[in-house]
């Protein structure tokens, strides 16, 4: 996996390597070139098949963070490309022509976090979410338990405990 | 909260949420001439539901015996729990031999397993089936997701309390609840039936617009009539 490595460093501007596990690593890319590494990887590295898309909402930095996942049936590796996206007007080039799930991810996150994929099949279609009218879902400043009391019929009555304090309170009852 | 940063699709005068089959359109009748439909108005009926009056003392128990004796489900898993479900029918537990059998549309029911945590999208999927069901109808409400939300309380698309959109007749709590714990919810559906106390449907049909304005507080793509049956 070393050489691999090397040879996108030579092609490409890569930082942040990381190799998890023996058959598993991470590389971060800049995004005007996210999609020719994959695409690279795709045709010439034997990285055939698109495992998942997913993004983290990183909010201090104003950042959404993509991660391609992409596995190698050959021998058992997989690279995970990492891109560093603006979180204002979140976009991204489509790299729906690449795998046809990939529309898909690309829906979904669209719909939960509310990254555009221009381009991208159906990506205008609600995907999970009917008719939502709130900011996404998954963005970290969605907040799903004020969103939840204020919309549906919470049950009075339920109360719960903040683990900290309360096992402090139940271990050390003096301090 | 500010809502900054969100795709939003292009103001129409249309209804962007309208299914396709429920357009206006024209169509080519037998005889030539060409016929408007409106589907939403020609396929459904928009008329209030009404409430079921009980015949006089010994028919109506007589009726009340004979609804219980043959509970029809209809075969609709909403949740974790419809993994309940198939146990029943096979011999270890054997719902049919208390007259409970599954159906396979709507019209052909009329107990409702709402089996586990509802999502919003799933929860306009139920109200469509539960308002098809012919009266008398029966909801039996299973796990705790059905009672305060479970262990899904603060999600922000599953309900909390399935009470204020649909009407349920018994709870079984439990997560999940064992098949004999759904028998013995069957029995207790089985009991108020009999006792004339599973007037449900009745309550639906008195509180029409406060559970309508409840599941439209919800479901926001309310692409359908306000009743359909």
């Amino acid at each position: 996996m070393i050489e691999l490595i090397k040879d996108i460093e030579s092609r490409f501007n890569t930082s942040d390597y990381i190799q998890k596990l023996k058959h598993l690593a991470f590389i971060t890319v800049e995004k005007k070139q996210a999609i020719s590494l994959v695409t690279y990887l795709r045709d010439y590295h034997k990285y055939s098949s698109l495992t998942l898309l997913t993004a983290v909402d990183w909010i201090e930095e104003g950042k959404f963070q993509l991660t391609y996942l992409i596995n190698n049936p050959q021998n058992f590796t997989e690279i995970g490309v990492r891109v560093m996206i603006d979180r204002e007007n979140a976009t991204m080039e489509s790299s729906h022509h690449l795998w046809e799930n990939m529309a898909t991810y690309q829906r979904e996150l669209r719909e939960m976090f509310g990254i555009d994929f221009p381009g991208s099949p159906r990506i205008e279609e609600n995907f999970i979410l009917e008719g939502w009218d709130n900011i996404p879902p998954y963005r970290r400043d969605f907040d799903t338990k004020e969103y939840t009391e204020n919309t549906y019929f919470p049950r009075p009555g339920r109360e719960s405990n903040d683990p900290a304090t309360y096992m402090k309170s139940k271990m050390y009852p003096n301090d | 909260m500010e809502k900054n940063n969100i795709h939003k699709f292009e103001e129409l005068d249309v209804d962007k949420f309208l299914a396709p089959e429920n357009e206006k359109r024209s169509v080519l009748a037998p005889d030539g001439s060409i016929v408007e439909i409106d589907p939403l108005k020609d396929y459904f009926c928009q008329d209030r539901p009404e409430e079921l009056k009980p015949r006089s003392g010994p028919v109506e128990k007589f009726l009340n015996w004979a609804r219980a004796e043959s509970l029809w489900v209809l075969g609709f898993g909403t949740g974790c729990g419809s993994i309940e479900i198939p146990p029943l029918v096979t011999p270890r537990f054997d719902m049919y031999r208390y007259g409970v059998q599954m159906r396979p549309t709507p019209r052909q029911s009329n107990v409702f397993i709402i089996s586990g945590y509802l999502s919003v999208k799933t929860l306009k999927r139920a109200i469509r089936s539960y308002e098809q069901m012919p009266s008398p109808k029966y909801i039996i409400a299973l796990g705790s997701c059905t009672i305060n939300g479970g262990m899904y309380w603060d999600s922000y698309n599953t309900i909390n309390r399935l009470d204020h959109y649909i009407p349920v007749d018994v709870y079984i709590a439990g997560c999940m609840p064992r098949p004999e714990a759904l028998l013995a919810g069957f029995a207790k559906l089985k009991e108020l039936i009999k006792a004339g106390k599973a007037e449900n449907a009745n309550e639906y049909a008195r509180n029409f617009d406060w559970y309508k304005a409840n599941q439209k507080k919800i479901i926001k793509d309310w692409n359908m009539p306000d009743f359909n049956w």
